[in-house]
C-alpha cells in the first residue's frame, strides 16, 4: 500500500553456509493488507529467506526490521513472539487431538487446576468463527481434510500472535475446491489488515491471490512487482534468469538427431495412457520411442517427478494404462517396472538412490542382481568387471570399487546410480534430475552419455529444470505445470521461449 | 576383494578385543580357567563349558543377526525355544523305556517346523500386515509360552530316549555336538547370504528400504525370510536346551534367552539400525556373553549378577550407538562452534 | 457422522466393553456361581497389582514409547519391601515410600536414557528388565515372608460394600490410581502433552510443548506405578519372591493394547485399560470354572487378543493411509520445504 511504511522489511540479507551463498545482499518489503508472494526456482534462497525471518538461522548480514525496529529472531518462538507466524506445507499439529485441543495445547484455559474443557470449545469455535470457519471443534483434526487442518493451523498461530502470516506452500497436497477455501480465508485476513508472505510453486495460484511478487534467484533479488503488471511471461523468464529475446543454440549433434527424429518414425517403446493418481498428477499420455529422448520440462513443483515415479511404479496409478515394448504391462511396483525393461534415477540421490554403506561395486550391480533374482549370484569376478567397465565408461571418480558410496562426491555418486540401471540395459531410462548439484564438467559428461544412449537405442525420459539442458538433449518436450501435462513441442518447436509461452498459457 | 574382507575383519577387531580382555582377565584371577583335560573320552574344562553352554544362544543369534540387519527385531525367539522344546517332548514322549512316540527324526522335524512356523506368523504380521517388528513379535512373545505350556500341560516332561542326548550333551571328536550344529548352521547361513545375493538384499533393506524397493528388491519377501528363519533358528536352539536337560521346561526353557541374543548380535557389531551384518561377530558376541556369567560364576558371585552386568552393557552399546551421545562426549573434547 | 463416530475413542471403549459384558455373561450363563457381584469385585481385588502396573503403562504407549521392565520393577518392589520389613525391620510406611521412590528413580533413570540420548525404548527397557530382576536376585534368592504387622492387616482386611460383599485395601489403591490416571490425562496439560506427544512428537515441539521434560516424567511415572504395584503385590502374597512379576509386563500390555490405547501412540484411555483388566481378570477365572484347562490358555488367549486388536488397529491405519514402515519415534517434519 503506497505511502505507507511497510510492517516488515528486510534490508540486504545475506546468508552464507558452508560452500554456498544462500542469500546475497536481499531486500523484502511487506505491508499491511497484502498478500506478498516470493517466487524462485531451485537454490533460489527461498526456503532460506523465511527460515532467516522465522529464527530458524540468523542472518549473516543486513538488517530485518519489524514496524521500524530492527529484530534478529533466534528461534521459532522467539518470531513466534515478535507476531511472526508460520504455516508450512506438512500441518505441524496433532491428528489425534480435537481441534479446539490443537488451538490451545499448552495454554489450554484452566479452572480451579483442571482443564476447562468447555471454555476451551468455546473459544475455539469463537476463534474459527471470525475466520468463517464453522466446524465442530470438539472433533479429532484427522477426521477433517487437509484444508480444514491448515486452516486449523492458520487459525491456531494467529490466535497466539498476529502481525507477519507467512503461508510456506499451503496448497501443495489440496485440490482445487478447497484452494478456493482456503483463498477465501487468506483474502478475509488481508482485507483485516494482515500482511501475509505466501510462498507457492504454482503459478497460477499466485496470480489468483498475491498483490504484489517479489523474485530470487540464485540468492539474489531479482525484483519486486505489482501482480497486476507481470505478465506471466516475464515472470517466468526473471525466475529462469532469462531475458525474453534470447534464443539458446541447440548443438550441432542435437540438431542433427531432431531432423532423423522427425524424419522416421521408431517403434513406440513406451505408451502411456491417461495415467493418473488423486492428488499427485492429472490424467496423462505419453509416448516415447525407440532411441527417443523426451524431456520432461516444467517449474519446480510442476509434478514431473510425480509423473515418472507413477510410470516406474513407485506410486500406484489410479487409472490408465501403460504398454511396454508393445506389452500391456501391468506396474504396481519398482520390480515390476524393472522386469518390464524400465530403469530410474531418483532426484533424492541420498535418501532414495544410493546405499551409503554398500561399496561402488554393490551399489552399481544391485538393480542387476535384484533382476535376476537373489540365488543367481553373480560371480564376484564378474561383478567387478561390470563395475570396473562402467567405473571406467562413466569416469567415477573412486580410489577402488569397494570404497563405500558414501565416500563419493555428488556427481559421482549420481554417475554410480546412473551405473546401476545401465548394468541391466533398460529399453527404457528414467533420469529424474540426473544433472542437479554436479559440477559443469560432471553435467556435459552426463548429457553426452544421455545422448550416446539413445543413439544406441534407448528410450530416455529425462527431467531436468534446466530448459537450457532439456532443449538441448531432448527430441520432444512435455510441459507440465500444477501437476498436469499442459502442452508437447517436438523437433524444431524444442526451445526454451516455447517452453515458458506453453507454462505461462497452460490449458 | 581384499580390502571388502579386511573391512569386516576391523569390524571384528573391536569384539574380538573384548573377548580376549575378559579371557586375559581370567588368567590372572582365575585359576584353572584355561586347564583342559581329557576326561571321558573328550575335552573337559572351562574354555569347552563356555562354548557349550554358548550354544543355544548362538544359533539364536545367527537368526537374530539377519533380522537386526533388516532394522528389525524378533524378542520371541525364547517363547518359540520353549515351543520347540515342549513339540520335541511330547513327540518322544516320556515312556521311561526310552520307547519314543514318534520315530526320533520326525520328532525333531517336528519341533523344527513348529518354530519355523512360528516364524512364518512373525514374518507375515511385519512384511505382510505391516506391523512393527517389536510389537509384531511381543505377541509371541506373551502367547509363545503359553502355547508351550499348554503343549506341555504345564509339567515338565522328561525324555529317556538316549539318543536324543547327543544334541545337548554328546560330544563329537572330542568336542561338544551342539558346536558342530552351530558350525552347521553358521556355514549355511554364510553360503546362503555371502555366496547368494541374499546377504546383499538384505543389508540394503537394512540400511535404506525404499533405494532398496526403488532397485528392484522384493524387501517384502527379504522380511518374511528373515524372520521365518530366526523361527528355524529358535527351533534348532530349542531342541539344545531340552537336549542338555533331557526336559521340556515350557515356563523355563529359553528365558530371558532374547535379551542374550540381542546383545550377542549388538556385541559383534551389527547396528542395531540395520545394514551390515557380522554373522562371526554374533559368534564372538555370544561368547563375551557366556565368558562373562563363567567368570562371575568362578567368583562364587551370585549368577544374577551377570544380569545386572549384562543389563549396564547393553546401557553402554547402545549409549556408543548412539550418535547423541558420541557428539556429545566428542563435544566435551573439542571445542565445537554452534551451526550458522 | 458414522465415521465420525468409528473414528472416536467411543467405538474402542464399546468394544472392550462389550467383549467384557460377553464373557462374564457367558461366565454367568455357563456356570453357577459365577454371577455375583463378590466375584465382580474379585477381579479387582485379585488384579489390583495389574490394574496400577496398567495405569503406568497407559501413560507410556499413549506417548508412543514401551516399558518391558515393569514386571521386574514389580518384582523388585516386593522383594525390597520384604527385605526392608524383615531384615531391615523399618517402618512400614517408610517402606513404602522407599519402595515407591526407588521404582520411580529406577524409571527416571531409564527415561533419561531415552529421552536425552535417542535411544530405543524397548532396548532400554528391556535392560531395565534384566537390571531390575538382577536386582531382585542379589537382595535375596529366598522368598522372605513377611511377618510385618501392617502388612498383616493391609493383606487381611475387608471393607465392606454391602451384606456380604468387600473388597481390599489394595482394590480401594488401584482404584485410586485408575481415578487420579484417569484425571491426569484428561485434566491436566501435562496429560494432553503426552497426547500430543503419542500423535505427532515433531509438531508437539514445534508447538513449544515440555516433550523432554514430558517423556522422562512418564518413564518415571511408570517405575512409581511398578513400585507402587509390588507394594500392593505383597500385600497379596505377604512375602517378597525373586520371581515375582515374571512376564506381567506383557499381561499389562496386552490389557493396555485390547483396553483400545494404540501401540503406536496418540490414542487411549485409563477406562479402556480398566475393562482390559477386567477381561484378562474375566478369562482368568472362567479357566478356574472351566476346571480342566491348563491356566496357561490365559497366556494364549491374552497374546490372540493382542493380535486381533492390533490387526484391527493396522487395518484402521491403513485404510486412513497411513505408510508400513515407521518406528516408535515419529519422522521429523520438515521445517520449511521448497528451494
Amino acid at each position: 500500500m503506497p505511502g505507507e511504511a511497510p510492517v516488515l522489511e528486510m534490508r540486504k540479507i545475506s546468508k552464507v553456509f558452508p560452500g554456498v551463498r544462500a542469500l546475497s545482499g536481499v531486500d523484502f518489503r511487506l505491508f499491511r493488507g497484502e498478500v506478498h508472494a516470493v517466487m524462485g526456482q531451485n537454490g533460489a534462497g527461498k526456503s532460506t529467506l523465511v527460515k532467516v525471518l522465522t529464527g530458524v538461522h540468523e542472518h549473516d548480514a543486513g538488517e530485518i526490521l519489524l514496524e521500524g525496529k530492527p529484530i534478529r529472531p533466534d528461534s521459532p518462538f522467539a518470531a513466534q513472539k515478535l507476531g511472526i507466524s508460520t504455516v508450512y506445507q506438512e500441518v505441524n499439529l496433532c491428528p489425534n487431538l480435537s481441534v479446539a485441543e490443537n488451538m490451545f495445547i499448552g495454554r489450554q484455559p484452566m479452572r480451579f487446576g483442571s482443564i476447562h474443557w468447555k471454555e476451551m470449545n468455546r473459544r475455539a469455535e469463537e476463534a474459527l468463527r471470525r475466520l468463517n470457519i464453522v466446524i465442530d471443534v470438539t472433533q479429532v483434526l484427522s477426521s477433517y481434510s487437509i484444508a480444514i487442518q491448515q486452516m486449523v493451523a492458520i487459525a491456531r498461530v494467529l490466535d497466539v500472535s498476529s502481525k507477519i502470516l507467512i503461508l510456506d506452500e499451503p496448497t501443495s497436497s489440496l485440490d482445487e475446491t478447497e484452494v478456493e477455501r482456503l483463498f477465501g480465508l487468506i483474502r478475509t485476513l488481508r482485507d483485516r489488515g494482515l500482511a501475509i508472505l505466501f510462498i507457492t510453486h504454482f503459478l497460477d495460484q499466485t496470480y489468483r491471490i498475491s498483490d504484489r511478487i517479489t523474485v530470487l534467484k540464485d540468492g539474489l533479488f531479482c525484483g519486486e512487482y505489482e501482480t497486476a503488471e507481470l505478465p506471466k511471461l516475464e515472470l517466468i523468464a526473471k525466475m529462469l534468469g532469462k531475458e525474453l529475446s534470447e534464443f539458446s543454440y541447440a548443438t550441432e549433434q542435437a540438431g542433427k538427431k531432431k531432423e532423423a527424429a522427425a524424419a522416421g518414425a521408431e517403434a513406440p517403446v513406451l505408451r502411456v495412457r491417461q495415467l493418473g493418481l488423486r492428488g499427485s498428477i492429472a490424467p496423462f499420455d505419453l509416448d516415447l520411442s525407440k532411441g527417443e529422448i523426451l524431456g520432461l520440462a516444467g517449474l519446480l513443483g510442476s509434478g514431473r517427478t510425480e509423473m515418472a515415479k507413477l510410470i516406474f511404479g513407485i506410486d500406484s496409478a489410479n487409472q490408465g494404462d501403460i504398454e511396454v515394448q508393445g506389452k500391456k504391462a501391468s506396474i504396481g511396483s519398482p520390480r515390476a517396472a524393472m522386469m518390464a525393461g524400465m530403469g530410474f534415477c531418483s532426484e533424492d540421490r541420498k535418501n532414495e538412490g544410493v546405499l551409503g554403506e554398500l561399496t561402488v561395486r554393490e551399489n552399481i550391480i544391485l538393480a542387476l542382481q535384484a533382476r535376476m533374482g537373489g540365488l543367481k549370484f553373480i560371480p564376484l569376478k564378474k561383478q567387478l568387471e561390470i563395475a570396473d567397465k562402467l567405473i571406467n565408461s562413466l569416469k567415477i571418480k573412486t580410489p577402488s570399487a569397494e570404497n563405500a558410496a558414501l565416500q563419493l562426491s555428488g556427481g559421482n555418486l549420481q554417475k554410480v546410480m546412473l551405473a546401476r540401471w545401465l548394468a541391466t540395459h533398460p529399453a527404457i531410462l528414467i533420469l529424474d534430475e540426473p544433472t542437479r548439484g554436479i559440477d559443469v564438467g560432471a553435467k556435459v559428461e552426463i548429457m553426452e552419455l544421455i545422448l550416446n544412449l539413445s543413439r544406441q537405442g534407448m528410450g530416455v525420459i529425462f527431467i531436468s529444470s534446466e530448459f537450457e539442458e532439456v532443449v538441448r538433449c531432448s527430441d520432444r518436450v512435455a510441459v507440465l505445470k500444477d501437476h498436469a501435462k499442459v502442452g508437447e513441442l517436438s523437433g524444431p518447436e524444442v526451445d526454451e521461449n516455447n517452453i515458458m509461452r506453453t507454462i505461462a498459457e497452460g490449458r | 576383494m581384499p580390502s571388502a574382507r579386511s573391512l569386516s575383519r576391523s569390524r571384528l577387531i573391536w569384539p574380538l578385543i573384548a573377548l580376549g580382555c575378559l579371557l586375559l582377565f581370567n588368567v590372572f584371577f582365575t585359576p584353572n580357567f584355561f586347564h583342559i583335560e581329557v576326561k571321558e573320552g573328550h575335552l573337559y574344562g572351562n574354555l569347552i563349558d563356555i562354548i557349550k553352554n554358548a550354544a543355544p544362544i548362538m544359533l539364536l543369534a545367527i537368526g537374530l543377526t539377519l533380522v537386526i540387519a533388516t532394522k528389525g527385531i524378533d524378542i520371541s525367539v525364547g517363547s518359540v525355544v520353549a515351543i520347540s522344546a515342549g513339540t520335541v517332548a511330547i513327540l518322544l514322549g516320556g515312556d521311561l523305556g526310552g520307547v519314543p512316540r514318534f520315530p526320533v527324526a520326525l520328532a525333531l522335524i517336528g519341533a523344527v517346523l513348529a518354530s519355523t512356523a512360528a516364524g512364518v506368523w512373525n514374518g507375515i504380521l511385519v512384511s505382510r500386515i505391516g506391523l512393527q517388528p517389536i510389537i509384531a513379535t511381543l505377541i509371541l512373545f506373551v502367547a509363545g509360552r503359553g502355547i508351550a505350556m499348554v503343549l506341555t500341560n504345564a509339567m515338565v516332561i522328561w525324555i529317556y530316549v538316549k539318543p536324543f542326548a547327543i544334541f545337548g550333551q554328546g560330544y563329537w571328536l572330542g568336542l561338544p555336538f551342539s558346536i558342530y550344529m552351530v558350525a552347521g548352521l553358521l556355514l549355511l547361513t554364510w553360503l546362503v547370504t555371502r555366496r547368494t545375493a541374499i546377504g546383499l538384499f538384505i543389508e540394503s533393506v537394512g540400511i535404506n528400504p525404499t533405494a532398496a524397493r526403488f532397485s528392484g528388491i522384493s524387501a517384502k519377501n527379504i522380511l518374511l525370510g528373515v524372520y521365518v528363519f530366526s523361527g528355524f533358528c529358535a527351533g534348532l536352539s530349542g531342541l539344545v536346551v531340552c537336549s542338555t536337560v533331557m526336559s521340556a521346561d515350557g515356563n523355563n526353557a529359553g528365558n530371558l534367552y532374547e535379551l542374550d541374543a540381542i546383545l550377542a548380535v549388538v556385541l559383534g557389531g551389527t547396528s542395531l539400525n540395520g545394514g551390515k551384518f557380522y554373522l562371526l561377530g554374533s559368534m564372538i558376541g555370544a561368547l563375551i556373553i557366556q565368558t562373562l556369567t563363567t567368570t562371575i560364576y568362578a567368583f562364587n558371585v551370585a549368577p544374577e549378577i551377570s544380569q545386572v552386568v549384562k543389563a549396564f552393557v547393553v546401557y553402554g552399546v547402545s549409549l556408543l550407538q548412539s550418535e547423541r551421545f558420541r557428539r556429545r562426549i566428542a563435544g566435551m573434547f573439542v571445542r565445537e562452534r554452534a551451526p550458522a | 457422522m458414522t465415521r465420525r463416530f468409528l473414528n472416536n475413542r467411543s467405538l474402542s471403549l464399546l468394544v472392550i466393553l462389550t467383549l467384557f459384558v460377553i464373557m462374564f455373561g457367558y461366565g454367568s450363563f455357563a456356570y453357577t456361581g459365577f454371577f455375583s457381584l463378590q466375584n465382580f469385585l474379585n477381579l479387582f481385588i485379585d488384579n489390583a497389582y495389574l490394574l496400577i502396573l496398567a495405569v503406568g503403562m497407559t501413560f507410556v504407549i499413549i506417548s508412543g514409547g514401551i516399558d518391558l521392565s515393569v514386571g521386574s520393577m514389580l518384582g523388585l518392589g516386593t522383594m525390597l519391601a520384604a527385605s526392608l520389613l524383615e531384615k531391615q525391620h523399618l517402618n512400614p510406611l517408610l517402606v513404602i515410600l522407599i519402595v515407591v521412590g526407588f521404582g520411580t528413580l529406577l524409571g527416571f533413570f531409564m527415561g533419561c536414557l531415552i529421552q536425552i540420548f535417542d535411544l530405543p525404548p524397548f532396548i532400554i527397557t528391556l535392560a531395565g528388565l534384566y537390571l531390575a530382576r538382577g536386582l531382585c536376585y542379589i537382595v535375596s534368592i529366598d522368598t522372605i515372608g513377611i511377618t510385618n504387622k501392617f502388612f498383616m492387616t493391609a493383606a487381611q482386611a475387608r471393607i465392606k460394600i454391602t451384606g456380604d460383599t468387600f473388597v481390599s485395601p489394595s482394590a480401594v489403591i488401584a482404584l485410586v490410581v485408575v481415578a487420579v490416571g484417569a484425571y491426569v490425562l484428561r485434566f491436566t496439560r501435562f496429560g494432553r502433552t503426552i497426547y500430543a506427544i503419542g500423535g505427532n512428537e515433531q509438531s508437539a515441539l514445534l508447538m513449544g510443548l515440555p516433550v523432554a521434560r514430558t517423556k522422562i516424567a512418564i518413564y518415571a511415572l511408570s517405575g512409581f506405578c511398578s513400585g507402587l504395584a509390588g507394594v500392593v503385590f505383597t500385600f497379596y502374597t505377604l512375602s517378597g519372591y525373586a520371581l515375582d512379576g515374571k512376564g506381567m509386563e506383557l499381561d499389562a500390555i496386552a490389557t493396555v493394547v485390547i483396553g483400545g490405547t494404540l501401540l503406536t501412540g496418540g490414542a487411549g484411555s485409563i477406562l479402556g485399560t480398566v475393562f482390559g483388566v477386567l477381561v484378562y481378570g474375566t478369562i482368568q477365572v472362567l479357566i478356574v470354572f472351566q476346571g480342566t484347562l491348563n491356566s496357561w490358555w490365559t497366556r494364549i488367549a491374552i497374546g490372540f487378543l493382542v493380535f486381533l486388536f492390533c490387526f484391527l488397529q493396522r487395518l484402521f491405519e491403513a485404510r486412513k493411509g497411513v505408510t508400513v514402515a515407521h518406528s516408535f519415534s515419529q519422522e521429523p517434519a520438515a521445517i520449511a520445504g521448497g528451494g
